[in-house]
Protein backbone atom coordinates (compact mmCIF):
# COMPACT_ATOMS: atom_id res chain seq x y z
CA UNK A 1 0.00 0.00 0.00
CA UNK A 2 3.22 2.05 -0.18
CA UNK A 3 1.94 3.34 -3.65
CA UNK A 4 -1.73 4.23 -2.29
CA UNK A 5 -3.16 7.43 -4.02
CA UNK A 6 -5.80 9.22 -1.51
CA UNK A 7 -6.44 11.83 -3.47
CA UNK A 8 -7.16 9.67 -6.77
CA UNK A 9 -10.57 9.28 -8.37
CA UNK A 10 -11.03 7.04 -5.48
CA UNK A 11 -15.07 6.32 -4.41
CA UNK A 12 -15.79 6.53 -1.01
CA UNK A 13 -17.41 3.73 0.62
CA UNK A 14 -20.77 4.26 1.98
CA UNK A 15 -21.25 5.04 5.32
CA UNK A 16 -24.96 5.82 6.84
CA UNK A 17 -26.58 4.59 3.71
CA UNK A 18 -25.87 1.43 4.83
CA UNK A 19 -25.05 1.71 8.49
CA UNK A 20 -27.63 -0.41 10.57
CA UNK A 21 -29.01 2.14 12.83
CA UNK A 22 -28.15 1.10 16.25
CA UNK A 23 -30.03 1.54 19.43
CA UNK A 24 -27.02 3.55 21.08
CA UNK A 25 -26.30 5.35 18.11
CA UNK A 26 -29.39 6.55 17.74
CA UNK A 27 -29.49 8.06 21.15
CA UNK A 28 -26.36 9.37 20.58
CA UNK A 29 -27.49 11.64 17.45
CA UNK A 30 -30.99 12.55 18.93
CA UNK A 31 -28.65 13.91 21.93
CA UNK A 32 -27.05 15.85 19.01
CA UNK A 33 -29.97 16.98 17.68
CA UNK A 34 -31.72 17.58 21.04
CA UNK A 35 -28.96 19.75 21.88
CA UNK A 36 -29.27 21.79 18.57
CA UNK A 37 -32.85 22.09 19.39
CA UNK A 38 -32.28 23.50 22.72
CA UNK A 39 -30.44 27.08 21.36
CA UNK A 40 -33.85 27.27 19.15
CA UNK A 41 -35.80 26.27 22.50
CA UNK A 42 -33.73 28.75 24.91
CA UNK A 43 -34.70 31.30 22.34
CA UNK A 44 -38.18 30.76 22.71
CA UNK A 45 -37.84 31.18 26.27
CA UNK A 46 -36.01 34.46 26.24
CA UNK A 47 -38.40 35.55 23.85
CA UNK A 48 -41.28 34.90 26.59
CA UNK A 49 -39.43 36.80 29.26
CA UNK A 50 -38.44 39.68 27.21
CA UNK A 51 -42.66 40.28 26.46
CA UNK A 52 -43.37 39.70 29.78
CA UNK A 53 -40.75 42.70 30.47
CA UNK A 54 -42.07 44.66 27.75
CA UNK A 55 -45.89 44.94 29.03
CA UNK A 56 -49.36 42.91 28.92
CA UNK A 57 -50.27 43.97 25.86
CA UNK A 58 -47.58 42.36 24.16
CA UNK A 59 -47.01 39.50 26.96
CA UNK A 60 -50.11 38.21 25.79
CA UNK A 61 -49.09 38.79 22.19
CA UNK A 62 -46.67 36.23 22.78
CA UNK A 63 -48.82 33.93 25.11
CA UNK A 64 -51.16 33.62 22.13
CA UNK A 65 -48.84 32.24 19.89
CA UNK A 66 -47.21 29.84 22.33
CA UNK A 67 -51.57 28.67 23.69
CA UNK A 68 -52.10 27.53 20.15
CA UNK A 69 -52.28 24.18 18.63
CA UNK A 70 -48.99 24.95 17.13
CA UNK A 71 -47.39 26.67 19.84
CA UNK A 72 -47.94 24.23 22.52
CA UNK A 73 -46.38 21.41 19.85
CA UNK A 74 -43.61 23.07 19.56
CA UNK A 75 -43.63 23.52 23.47
CA UNK A 76 -44.04 20.14 23.46
CA UNK A 77 -40.87 19.41 21.43
CA UNK A 78 -39.15 21.72 23.70
CA UNK A 79 -39.45 19.85 26.86
CA UNK A 80 -39.29 16.47 25.43
CA UNK A 81 -35.75 17.78 24.03
CA UNK A 82 -34.77 19.25 27.16
CA UNK A 83 -35.79 16.10 29.33
CA UNK A 84 -34.13 13.96 26.87
CA UNK A 85 -31.15 15.89 26.57
CA UNK A 86 -30.75 16.32 30.34
CA UNK A 87 -31.39 12.44 30.53
CA UNK A 88 -29.15 11.72 28.19
CA UNK A 89 -26.69 13.73 29.60
CA UNK A 90 -27.16 11.46 32.75
CA UNK A 91 -25.13 8.65 30.68
CA UNK A 92 -22.54 10.57 29.72
CA UNK A 93 -21.83 11.29 33.27
CA UNK A 94 -21.79 7.71 34.27
CA UNK A 95 -19.16 7.20 31.15
CA UNK A 96 -17.22 9.96 32.13
CA UNK A 97 -16.49 8.12 35.50
CA UNK A 98 -15.13 5.02 33.48
CA UNK A 99 -18.16 2.78 34.20
CA UNK A 100 -21.28 2.27 31.84
CA UNK A 101 -19.31 0.89 28.97
CA UNK A 102 -21.02 -3.32 29.13
CA UNK A 103 -22.87 -3.32 25.93
CA UNK A 104 -26.28 -4.66 27.56
CA UNK A 105 -25.81 -1.92 30.26
CA UNK A 106 -25.60 0.85 27.35
CA UNK A 107 -28.06 -0.75 25.82
CA UNK A 108 -30.54 -0.78 28.23
CA UNK A 109 -29.93 2.90 29.48
CA UNK A 110 -30.33 4.14 25.77
CA UNK A 111 -33.27 2.40 26.32
CA UNK A 112 -34.45 3.77 29.54
CA UNK A 113 -33.41 7.45 28.24
CA UNK A 114 -35.77 6.96 25.45
CA UNK A 115 -38.85 5.76 27.52
CA UNK A 116 -38.38 7.89 30.28
CA UNK A 117 -37.72 11.23 28.24
CA UNK A 118 -40.92 10.73 26.62
CA UNK A 119 -43.37 9.52 29.46
CA UNK A 120 -41.91 11.78 31.80
CA UNK A 121 -42.80 14.79 29.20
CA UNK A 122 -45.96 13.58 29.00
CA UNK A 123 -46.45 14.11 32.88
CA UNK A 124 -45.23 17.17 32.98
CA UNK A 125 -47.73 17.82 30.73
CA UNK A 126 -50.46 16.43 32.34
CA UNK A 127 -49.13 18.77 35.64
CA UNK A 128 -48.92 21.49 33.32
CA UNK A 129 -52.57 21.24 32.21
CA UNK A 130 -54.04 20.56 35.67
CA UNK A 131 -52.69 23.25 37.87
CA UNK A 132 -53.54 25.72 34.73
CA UNK B 1 -16.42 17.70 8.11
CA UNK B 2 -19.60 16.42 7.81
CA UNK B 3 -21.27 15.31 4.99
CA UNK B 4 -24.05 12.95 4.81
CA UNK B 5 -24.24 12.10 1.31
CA UNK B 6 -21.59 10.68 -1.46
CA UNK B 7 -19.67 12.40 -3.34
CA UNK B 8 -21.26 11.78 -7.23
CA UNK B 9 -17.93 9.75 -7.83
CA UNK B 10 -19.22 7.46 -5.36
CA UNK B 11 -23.09 7.03 -5.68
CA UNK B 12 -23.86 3.22 -5.66
CA UNK B 13 -25.73 2.14 -9.17
CA UNK B 14 -27.96 -0.66 -9.97
CA UNK B 15 -25.68 -3.41 -11.19
CA UNK B 16 -25.88 -6.81 -12.56
CA UNK B 17 -27.81 -9.88 -11.73
CA UNK B 18 -24.95 -13.17 -12.23
CA UNK B 19 -26.64 -16.28 -13.53
CA UNK B 20 -27.71 -19.11 -10.72
CA UNK B 21 -25.78 -21.77 -10.19
CA UNK B 22 -27.24 -25.16 -12.36
CA UNK B 23 -28.99 -27.77 -10.61
CA UNK B 24 -28.92 -26.07 -7.49
CA UNK B 25 -31.83 -26.27 -4.76
CA UNK B 26 -30.64 -24.34 -1.67
CA UNK B 27 -29.88 -20.82 -3.15
CA UNK B 28 -28.79 -18.05 -1.24
CA UNK B 29 -28.62 -14.32 -2.98
CA UNK B 30 -25.88 -11.77 -1.87
CA UNK B 31 -25.69 -8.22 -3.21
CA UNK B 32 -21.87 -7.23 -3.24
CA UNK B 33 -20.44 -3.58 -3.80
CA UNK B 34 -18.12 -3.97 -6.77
CA UNK B 35 -16.29 -0.90 -8.07
CA UNK B 36 -13.46 -1.49 -10.63
CA UNK B 37 -11.07 1.22 -10.92
CA UNK B 38 -10.49 0.74 -14.73
CA UNK B 39 -13.55 1.18 -16.03
CA UNK B 40 -14.25 4.60 -14.99
CA UNK B 41 -17.68 3.89 -13.79
CA UNK B 42 -19.52 4.35 -10.40
CA UNK B 43 -19.56 1.89 -7.83
CA UNK B 44 -22.75 -1.30 -8.64
CA UNK B 45 -24.23 -3.44 -6.77
CA UNK B 46 -24.12 -7.02 -8.26
CA UNK B 47 -26.08 -9.92 -7.42
CA UNK B 48 -25.18 -13.54 -6.55
CA UNK B 49 -26.98 -16.77 -5.67
CA UNK B 50 -24.59 -18.88 -3.87
CA UNK B 51 -25.11 -23.11 -3.85
CA UNK B 52 -25.23 -23.69 0.14
CA UNK B 53 -25.20 -26.99 -0.19
CA UNK B 54 -21.75 -26.41 -1.75
CA UNK B 55 -20.56 -23.65 0.29
CA UNK B 56 -19.50 -23.46 3.59
CA UNK B 57 -21.13 -21.63 6.87
CA UNK B 58 -19.59 -18.31 6.83
CA UNK B 59 -20.19 -15.05 4.47
CA UNK B 60 -16.31 -15.80 3.75
CA UNK B 61 -17.45 -18.99 2.31
CA UNK B 62 -19.65 -17.98 0.25
CA UNK B 63 -17.20 -14.87 -1.31
CA UNK B 64 -14.76 -17.84 -2.07
CA UNK B 65 -17.75 -19.68 -3.66
CA UNK B 66 -18.53 -16.52 -5.99
CA UNK B 67 -15.04 -15.82 -6.77
CA UNK B 68 -14.25 -19.44 -7.72
CA UNK B 69 -17.69 -20.66 -9.18
CA UNK B 70 -19.17 -17.60 -10.43
CA UNK B 71 -17.43 -14.11 -10.74
CA UNK B 72 -13.20 -14.90 -10.93
CA UNK B 73 -13.06 -10.70 -11.12
CA UNK B 74 -14.83 -9.88 -7.47
CA UNK B 75 -11.97 -8.80 -5.18
CA UNK B 76 -11.69 -9.11 -1.34
CA UNK B 77 -8.80 -9.39 1.08
CA UNK B 78 -8.65 -12.44 3.11
CA UNK B 79 -6.33 -15.02 4.79
CA UNK B 80 -6.45 -16.49 7.53
CA UNK B 81 -10.20 -17.53 8.11
CA UNK B 82 -10.41 -17.82 11.91
CA UNK B 83 -10.04 -14.29 13.02
CA UNK B 84 -6.81 -13.35 13.78
CA UNK B 85 -5.47 -11.55 10.83
CA UNK B 86 -8.18 -9.08 10.37
CA UNK B 87 -7.66 -9.05 6.41
CA UNK B 88 -11.66 -9.85 5.92
CA UNK B 89 -13.15 -6.69 7.81
CA UNK B 90 -15.98 -5.45 5.68
CA UNK B 91 -19.68 -3.82 5.92
CA UNK B 92 -21.98 -7.34 6.44
CA UNK B 93 -25.52 -6.82 6.75
CA UNK B 94 -25.38 -3.31 8.02
CA UNK B 95 -22.74 -3.85 10.80
CA UNK B 96 -19.23 -4.00 10.32
CA UNK B 97 -17.27 -7.28 11.19
CA UNK B 98 -14.90 -10.12 9.83
CA UNK B 99 -16.49 -12.47 6.80
CA UNK B 100 -14.63 -15.14 8.56
CA UNK B 101 -16.40 -15.36 11.73
CA UNK B 102 -19.88 -13.96 10.62
CA UNK B 103 -21.89 -17.17 10.15
CA UNK B 104 -24.47 -16.54 7.21
CA UNK B 105 -26.98 -18.11 9.92
CA UNK B 106 -25.99 -14.67 11.47
CA UNK B 107 -27.85 -12.33 8.38
CA UNK B 108 -31.56 -11.88 9.18
CA UNK B 109 -33.71 -11.96 5.86
CA UNK B 110 -32.91 -13.62 2.35
CA UNK B 111 -30.35 -10.94 1.40
CA UNK B 112 -26.89 -11.30 2.16
CA UNK B 113 -25.75 -7.52 1.71
CA UNK B 114 -21.92 -6.61 1.37
CA UNK B 115 -19.97 -3.38 1.47
CA UNK B 116 -16.48 -2.50 1.67
CA UNK B 117 -15.92 -0.82 5.47
CA UNK B 118 -17.76 2.70 5.59
CA UNK B 119 -16.54 5.60 4.93
CA UNK B 120 -13.05 5.02 3.27
CA UNK B 121 -11.35 5.27 -0.15
CA UNK B 122 -12.08 2.47 -2.05
CA UNK B 123 -8.71 0.63 -3.79
CA UNK B 124 -11.23 -2.11 -5.50
CA UNK B 125 -14.77 -3.99 -5.05
CA UNK B 126 -14.45 -4.33 -0.95
CA UNK B 127 -10.78 -3.56 -0.77
CA UNK B 128 -10.91 -0.11 1.32
CA UNK B 129 -7.15 1.64 1.32
CA UNK B 130 -5.64 1.77 4.95
CA UNK B 131 -3.38 3.75 4.82
CA UNK B 132 -4.15 6.49 6.65
CA UNK B 133 -5.59 3.71 9.60
CA UNK B 134 -2.02 2.75 9.44
CA UNK B 135 -0.40 6.12 9.30
CA UNK B 136 -2.40 6.95 12.42
CA UNK B 137 -0.79 3.54 14.20
CA UNK B 138 2.50 4.94 13.52
CA UNK B 139 1.61 8.13 15.45
CA UNK B 140 0.93 6.62 19.00
CA UNK B 141 4.46 4.73 18.61
CA UNK B 142 3.38 1.56 19.47
CA UNK B 143 6.16 -0.09 21.36
CA UNK B 144 7.51 0.05 24.59
CA UNK B 145 9.77 2.94 25.44
CA UNK B 146 11.84 3.19 28.15
CA UNK B 147 14.78 5.51 29.75
CA UNK B 148 16.19 2.86 32.53
CA UNK B 149 18.90 0.88 31.20
CA UNK B 150 17.87 -2.71 29.51
CA UNK B 151 16.99 -5.06 32.11
CA UNK B 152 19.78 -8.52 31.33
CA UNK B 153 17.01 -10.78 30.73
CA UNK B 154 13.51 -9.28 30.42
CA UNK B 155 11.25 -6.63 31.14
CA UNK B 156 9.25 -7.84 34.20
CA UNK B 157 5.91 -7.48 35.00
CA UNK B 158 3.22 -8.83 37.93
CA UNK B 159 0.56 -10.78 37.13
CA UNK B 160 -1.77 -8.07 38.09
CA UNK B 161 0.40 -5.63 35.98
CA UNK B 162 -0.08 -8.49 33.31
CA UNK B 163 -3.75 -8.38 33.44
CA UNK B 164 -4.29 -4.92 32.57
CA UNK B 165 -3.45 -5.74 29.01
CA UNK B 166 -6.11 -8.08 28.86
CA UNK B 167 -9.24 -7.01 26.54
CA UNK B 168 -6.64 -4.06 25.03
CA UNK B 169 -3.69 -6.18 23.20
CA UNK B 170 -6.30 -8.87 21.17
CA UNK B 171 -7.17 -6.50 19.31
CA UNK B 172 -6.37 -7.18 15.31
CA UNK B 173 -6.38 -3.77 13.66
CA UNK B 174 -9.03 -5.13 11.80
CA UNK B 175 -10.45 -1.49 11.42
CA UNK B 176 -14.15 -2.35 11.74
CA UNK B 177 -14.72 -0.24 15.08
CA UNK B 178 -12.78 2.94 13.83
CA UNK B 179 -14.83 2.91 10.38
CA UNK B 180 -17.85 2.21 12.14
CA UNK B 181 -17.63 5.39 14.06
CA UNK B 182 -19.31 8.78 12.51
CA UNK B 183 -16.93 10.83 14.57
CA UNK B 184 -14.24 8.71 12.12
CA UNK B 185 -16.25 9.10 9.16
CA UNK B 186 -16.55 12.94 9.44
CA UNK B 187 -13.06 13.81 11.35
CA UNK B 188 -11.34 10.98 10.03
CA UNK B 189 -8.12 12.78 8.84
CA UNK B 190 -7.30 14.77 12.58
CA UNK B 191 -9.57 11.80 15.01
CA UNK B 192 -7.67 8.85 15.76
CA UNK B 193 -10.67 6.98 15.60
CA UNK B 194 -11.10 3.69 18.32
CA UNK B 195 -8.65 1.85 17.17
CA UNK B 196 -5.53 3.14 17.53
CA UNK B 197 -7.27 4.72 20.98
CA UNK B 198 -7.43 1.73 21.97
CA UNK B 199 -3.98 0.50 21.22
CA UNK B 200 -2.51 3.99 22.27
CA UNK B 201 -4.06 2.85 26.13
CA UNK B 202 -2.58 -0.42 25.70
CA UNK B 203 0.39 1.34 25.60
CA UNK B 204 -0.65 3.89 28.34
CA UNK B 205 -1.60 1.20 30.64
CA UNK B 206 1.66 -0.89 30.50
CA UNK B 207 3.71 -1.22 33.90
CA UNK B 208 7.18 -1.34 32.01
CA UNK B 209 6.39 1.60 29.44
CA UNK B 210 7.81 4.79 30.65
CA UNK B 211 6.56 7.43 28.11
CA UNK B 212 3.17 7.34 29.76
CA UNK B 213 3.82 11.37 30.02
CA UNK B 214 4.71 12.21 26.51
CA UNK B 215 2.21 9.61 25.15
CA UNK B 216 -0.97 11.51 27.18
CA UNK B 217 0.39 14.85 25.92
CA UNK B 218 0.08 13.50 22.72
CA UNK B 219 -3.25 12.41 22.81
CA UNK B 220 -4.48 15.92 24.65
CA UNK B 221 -5.66 17.48 21.62
CA UNK B 222 -9.53 18.21 20.69
CA UNK B 223 -9.41 16.18 17.75
CA UNK B 224 -6.64 13.49 18.09
CA UNK B 225 -9.11 12.14 21.79
CA UNK B 226 -11.31 14.10 22.07
CA UNK B 227 -13.41 13.25 19.03
CA UNK B 228 -15.17 10.51 20.73
CA UNK B 229 -18.49 10.89 21.91
CA UNK B 230 -19.42 7.74 23.36
CA UNK B 231 -21.56 6.92 20.51
CA UNK B 232 -20.49 3.06 21.08
CA UNK B 233 -20.49 1.64 17.69
CA UNK B 234 -16.86 0.63 18.16
CA UNK B 235 -17.58 -1.51 20.75
CA UNK B 236 -20.93 -3.17 19.20
CA UNK B 237 -18.66 -3.49 15.97
CA UNK B 238 -15.94 -5.22 17.52
CA UNK B 239 -15.61 -9.12 16.21
CA UNK B 240 -12.74 -9.45 18.71
CA UNK B 241 -15.45 -8.47 21.26
CA UNK B 242 -13.28 -5.66 22.58
CA UNK B 243 -14.42 -2.37 24.05
CA UNK B 244 -12.79 0.17 22.33
CA UNK B 245 -15.32 2.87 23.70
CA UNK B 246 -14.01 1.85 27.44
CA UNK B 247 -10.54 2.30 26.34
CA UNK B 248 -10.76 5.72 24.95
CA UNK B 249 -12.76 6.51 28.54
CA UNK B 250 -9.97 5.45 30.40
CA UNK B 251 -7.69 7.53 28.31
CA UNK B 252 -9.87 10.86 29.32
CA UNK B 253 -9.84 9.57 33.06
CA UNK B 254 -6.00 9.32 33.08
CA UNK B 255 -5.92 13.00 31.68
CA UNK B 256 -8.02 14.54 34.20
CA UNK B 257 -6.47 12.33 36.97
CA UNK B 258 -3.22 13.98 36.22
CA UNK B 259 -4.35 17.57 36.77
CA UNK B 260 -5.87 16.78 39.87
Amino acid sequence: MSNADLRGNRPLSPHLQIYKPILTMVVSIVHRITGAALYFGTILLAWWLIAAAAGPEYFEFVNAIYGSIIGQLILFGFTWALVHHMLSGVRHLIWSLGKGFELKFAEWMARITIISSVSLTILLWIIGYLVR
Amino acid sequence: MVQLTLPRNSQVTEGKVWDKPAGATNLREYRIYRWNPDDGRNPRVDTYFVDTDDCGPMVLDGLIYIKNKVDPTLTFRRSCREGICGSCAMNIDGTNTLACTKGTDEVAGDVVKIYPLPHMPVVKDLIPDLTRFYAQHRSIEPWLKTTTPQPEKEWRQSHEDRQKLDGLYECILCACCSTSCPSYWWNGDRYLGPAILLQAYRWLIDSRDEATGERLDDLEDPFRLYRCHTIMNCTQACPKGLNPAKAIAEIKKMLVERRV
